[in-house]
């Protein structure tokens, strides 16, 4: 299906919403997409979208997710946070691919995916 | 950068850091001029004067690091292009961006994902106005992200359903714009 017309986008509103109110929430994760220039270069856009897309796809509601900018590990990128409360998990050399993974592995289903981990903070350490 | 909506992106980035309020993101082709201006203006902090010369050093970061590529890559892409960099900026008023470029140039890159730069905004930054413009000779199309809120009542829950959505719609709009189509939708 074609999105034409802003006619197009109030009927997949309202094909949401009553998807949505079927649903309710866990887990508050903060994802977080670092954007410097340095990132957008390595592919932090398409890392993002692709975030956003599998996020959207799943319904899953109580997932924010935001920017940031370079952090320095630029060889690293693209880089991705998942914080929730203290825990702050750090993946990098990210793809569309991996972090659609993440959003399943580590998002849905609460398993960290080791083998991308830049770095760990706060319970997360295993 | 692979793509010229990729360098978009890293710009309004700035805009961004800068607490701007609303974005203004023109892209203005001219085939007969064979001209290609891009246009990013913000309501930002705006830059002082010695700062504002300093943007193009690659060795100078507004954010305490020791490197800032970002300007300095576009303005070099201009410049192969034969085209220029423009940079306008007064403390707390906002900065104007505008680089030109040939529009058939080798070296130009290809406008490439422009919905996905528009939708990554969009979705990371929902309190900031986006307002886009495209045109090519007389044709344009072009939208504002608060008035496609306020028209569709998007709110918090719906938001991560419907942003997807407003990519492919912008999608949409930009093939007929290439299309020579011209379009009254807004």
């Amino acid at each position: 299906m074609k999105i034409s017309s802003i006619e197009d986008l109030r009927r997949i509103k309202e094909e949401a919403q009553k998807r949505t109110l079927l649903r309710e929430g866990k887990a508050d994760y903060r994802v977080v997409v670092h954007m410097g220039t340095c990132g957008i270069a390595a592919g932090a856009r398409e890392v993002m979208s692709a975030i956003l897309d599998e996020i959207a796809k799943r319904g899953l509601t109580n997932v924010m997710v935001t920017q940031a900018g370079c952090i320095g590990l630029c060889d690293r990128e693209p880089l991705v946070s998942v914080e929730k409360g203290e825990e702050r998990i750090l993946y990098g050399d990210i793809t569309p691919d991996r972090a659609r993974q993440i959003i399943a592995s580590h998002l849905v289903n609460g398993q960290i995916v080791g083998d991308w981990v830049v770095h760990a903070e706060g319970r997360a350490r295993r | 950068m692979k793509e010229l909506s990729l360098h978009i992106l890293d710009v309004v980035e700035n805009s961004l850091r800068a607490k701007a309020k609303k974005v203004r993101i023109s892209i203005l082709e001219d085939t007969r001029e064979n001209r290609l201006e891009l246009v990013i203006e913000d309501d930002g902090e705006g830059m002082d004067e010695e700062t504002l010369k300093m943007v193009r050093d690659p060795f100078f970061s507004g954010q305490g690091k020791k490197v800032g590529m970002g300007i300095p890559l576009l303005d070099q892409l201009t410049r192969q292009c034969e085209g220029n960099l423009e940079i306008l900026s007064e403390k707390s008023k906002g900065t104007t961006v505008r680089a030109t470029f040939q529009r058939d140039n080798l070296d130009l890159p290809p406008l490439g994902k422009l919905a996905d730069t528009l939708f990554v905004i969009m979705a990371s930054h929902p309190e900031v106005e986006l307002e886009f413009i495209h045109r090519i000779d007389d044709c344009q199309w072009l939208f504002n992200s608060k008035k496609i809120e306020e028209e569709l009542d998007l709110t918090e829950e719906n938001r991560g359903v419907l942003l997807p959505a407003i990519r492919e719609w912008i999608e949409y709009q930009e093939e007929i714009l290439k299309g020579g189509i011209g379009n009254e939708d807004k």
